[in-house]
């Protein structure tokens, strides 16, 4: 047991804290994050564990964990703008995209010139996800894509989609789905809008009426969707950037129970509520040490089939639990909104966001099937 | 970067497994706990465990000890927690521990070899009653006297004391806290073992009433930090049992879940049943981990020593209790009966839940180490 990194890495690290200090934007200075954004790209850190050949930065595993908890710590702006390119699509593309299809859209991603969304979810295929249905019929050059999407985040704004379709009834229901990337802006695609229950609106539905998406835009073979996505989506392991956010959020939940009163006193020096804050605390080093020992498999290449779903259940409750605290420190405050709440209303749409990671990333139920399944060999329902 | 064991390690956890696997299996584990009149462990298997260095892990090779760290002693004890091992090993090296950490260098070469090779049990007294874990609830009262100290006070949930030959106890003077070395048949010392419901842990009580000490028993070096850092340890110790005994029940209850069938499949196939399995995977995994870091704490007398212990202890204690409930419910019928094995991991759960502090004492200490 050693939690030293090694000389190398160290001198990487002192590089990132030096780097960050020079370029990090102040919050509000929206012309410093596109200079930012330069900047981290400039330096190959947009991509930083993709393999330089297609313009990424090679990182290490090491190097990539020490970037990302330098980075949360200086709260500075992401590496990139083109969040779900970056996460899947551009991964996706290294491992089963074409040589054509890697030059035409690996620099878009890391120069995050648009943003791509994800066509997965339909209304009746959610958890059970190769269940989906919407339609790719072969015609020619092209496939006709008949069907609908839904839970789409940012679709209203993005200039791509990596999407999901049946091409065939055949097999078991994981064969058949095959991977195509298509144009927003295609003949046939409507995008509506979803409003969630914090008022905001991110995600939407999306609707396919005949869309005609060329051959050469398939990723990976007809049939192969499944593995193409799967093998995209499981791809960070440590959780070492979450663990950072959370320790923030308890440090001001903690500044938080400082300034409000419960009891006539400060709710920091009520034992109910600074026992919630230890527990959080505790959770979240459990966390941090649960993402290290995942790393230190990672590096042996001994990572256990399901183990980020530990850490996928503790974040989601987490997220409910520190939403819920924060709300209930506030006492008859808590659920008003605006300025008379602390800090203009930011914990009561905390209080309210969490499906974001709760729902978003695979629901706890499926985090618990897959330990259960995976971890302790239990069989399948 | 490694969060991990060494070969070594492994391998000592590997003959530690072995070894209790052939020689202490459930079977004697009940044997040797069911007998009202015995000792509560088996003198001979103590023996060889000595032998084997378990008991002087720690202890400092010049004194007879193997010299090797609480990481290497969490590998032991998860291992003795997983067979439900009973034995005066956590009581020993903890009176071992505080013995090489603040006593004299005559002090650790007259105790050091004789705990290390078994010859000699000791224990820990620190707690009395009041229910306040920790330092602040130490009343039992040192007097100066011409020669040492005169002690007179109870101590309550003291481990193994009936069988133990040395006790290493913490005391309130004029000037503040410390410990003193006390062996069993002092004169104005009472022992009394209590029943309890966890037969692999035997706890007791002890009474003094001026019981005098010469100078030469009190460890030098130990002030109220000094039993503060040995409740840590204990609380460490405690909880890598916790985490191996938990382990143990829940691989039980897998298998139970595999193979019991109703409804025409196994019960492992319903979520109310494949669900909790899932969250103890993730509540143990999560202890392991915190009481891993709190090991590797003390070996590297880390600032965050007595925070880890504080964060393992508290995790620990608030749901291994629940995990042993869980685990007796999951089998249905069978879990209740004394003849299947379920409700041994339930009372261990029991004894560890208050053993150095509960969730509740170890969640406050968070929040004060924390700066809250
Ligand atoms: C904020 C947000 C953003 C999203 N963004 C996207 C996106 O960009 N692209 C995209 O494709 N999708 C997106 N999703 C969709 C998300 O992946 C799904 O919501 C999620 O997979 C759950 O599917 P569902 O909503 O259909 O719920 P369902 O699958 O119908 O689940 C309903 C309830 O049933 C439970 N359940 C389901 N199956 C089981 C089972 N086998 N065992 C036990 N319980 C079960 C679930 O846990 C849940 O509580 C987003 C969702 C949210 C909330």
């Amino acid at each position: 047991m050693d939690f030293d990194f090694s000389p190398e890495d160290e001198a990487f690290r002192a590089e990132v804290q030096a780097f960050i200090a020079e370029h990090a934007p102040k919050p509000g200075d929206d012309a410093g994050v596109a200079k930012w954004h330069a900047a981290v790209r400039e330096k190959r850190w947009v991509g930083f564990s993709w393999p330089s050949e297609v313009g990424g930065g090679g990182g290490t595993i090491s190097q990539q964990v020490i970037l990302k908890d330098e980075m949360s710590k200086a709260k500075a702006p992401s590496l990139g703008s083109c969040f779900m390119g970056l996460a899947w699509v551009g991964p996706a593309l290294i491992e089963y995209g074409t040589e054509a299809q890697k030059k035409r859209f690996i620099p878009d991603i890391l120069d995050g010139k648009y943003q791509w969304c994800t066509g997965y979810s339909e209304p009746d295929s959610g958890s059970d996800l190769a269940s989906l249905k919407c339609k790719g019929v072969r015609d020619g050059d092209d496939y006709v894509v008949n069907g609908q999407k839904i839970w789409t985040s940012i679709a209203m704004w993005s200039k791509w989609i990596i999407l999901l379709v049946r091409t065939s009834g055949d097999g078991t229901k994981h064969e058949g789905i095959t991977c195509l990337l298509v144009p927003m802006d295609s003949d046939g695609i409507e995008v509506r809008p979803i409003q969630n229950m914090s008022g905001g609106s991110m995600f939407a539905e999306v609707f396919f009426n005949d869309v005609r998406v060329p051959v050469e835009n398939r990723l990976g073979s007809e049939g192969e969707g499944w593995k193409v996505t799967v093998s995209a989506l499981a791809h960070e392991r440590s959780s070492i950037a979450e663990v950072t956010g959370l320790q923030r959020t308890i440090g001001s939940i903690r500044e938080l129970a400082a300034r409000c009163q419960k009891n006539g006193k400060p709710a920091s020096e009520d034992p109910g509520i600074r026992r919630r804050i230890a527990e959080a605390d505790t959770k979240v080093e459990a966390m941090r040490l649960n993402g290290l020992g995942a790393l230190t498999r990672q590096l042996k290449d001994a990572s256990l089939p399901g183990e980020t779903s530990v850490n996928k259940l503790h974040r989601a409750n987490l997220e409910i639990e520190l939403g819920e605290l924060a709300v209930a420190i506030q006492g008859e405050r808590g659920p008003l909104d605006g300025a008379v709440t602390e800090e203009d209303g930011k914990w009561q749409r905390l209080a309210l966001n969490w499906p974001e990671v709760v729902i978003g990333g695979g629901t706890p139920n499926i985090q618990r099937n897959i330990i259960a399944e995976r971890m302790l060999g239990l069989p399948k329902d | 970067m490694n969060f991990g064991f060494t070969e070594e390690q492994d391998l000592l956890r590997s003959e530690a497994r072995k070894f209790l696997d052939e020689r202490c299996g459930l079977d004697t584990v009940r044997e040797i706990t069911e007998d009202a009149s015995g000792p509560g462990f088996s003198r001979d298997l103590w023996k060889q465990i000595a032998e084997l260095g378990w008991v002087g892990l720690t202890i400092p090779e010049a004194h007879g000890g193997a010299g090797l760290g609480w990481v290497d002693w969490v590998v032991v004890l998860e291992e003795t927690g997983r067979s439900l091992f009973p034995s005066p090993l956590i009581s020993t090296a903890l009176a071992a521990h505080a013995i090489a950490r603040f006593g004299s260098e005559a002090q650790q070469a007259a105790w050091l070899p004789r705990l290390a090779n078994g010859s000699t049990i000791g224990t820990v007294a620190v707690l009395e009653t009041g229910q306040v874990p920790g330092v602040e609830g130490i009343d039992l009262r040192g007097r100066a006297s011409a020669d040492g100290l005169t002690l007179s006070g109870d101590k309550t949930f003291v481990s193994d004391a009936a069988c133990a030959d040395l006790f290493v106890l913490a005391f309130r003077s004029e000037t503040g806290h410390g410990l003193a070395l006390v062996e069993a048949g002092a004169s104005g010392l009472t022992v009394e073992a209590l029943p309890g419901i966890d037969l692999t842990k035997r706890v007791g009580r002890l009474s003094l009433d001026s019981v005098r000490v010469g100078a030469d028993a009190v460890l030098e070096a130990a002030d109220a930090e000094a039993v503060g850092a040995l409740l840590d340890a204990g609380a460490v110790a405690v909880t890598a049992e916790a985490t191996g005994a938990a382990q143990a029940a829940l691989s039980l209850t897998v298998s139970f879940a595999n193979d019991r069938v109703q409804f025409g499949k196994p019960i492992a196939q319903f979520q109310g049943v494949k669900h909790p399995l899932a969250e103890m995977y993730v509540d143990i995994t999560s202890f392991q981990s915190l009481v891993y870091y709190a090991a590797w704490c003390i070996d590297e007398g880390h600032e965050d020593a007595a925070i880890a212990a504080a964060r393992a202890k508290a995790y620990a204690s608030d749901v291994f209790p629940r995990i042993g409930i869980d685990v007796v419910g999951l089998h249905g019928g069978v879990g209740y009966t004394w003849e299947y094995d379920a409700h041994l991991y339930l009372k261990r759960a029991k004894w560890v839940r208050p053993a150095f502090g509960d969730a509740d004492w170890h969640y406050d200490r968070v929040a004060q180490l924390g700066g809250f």
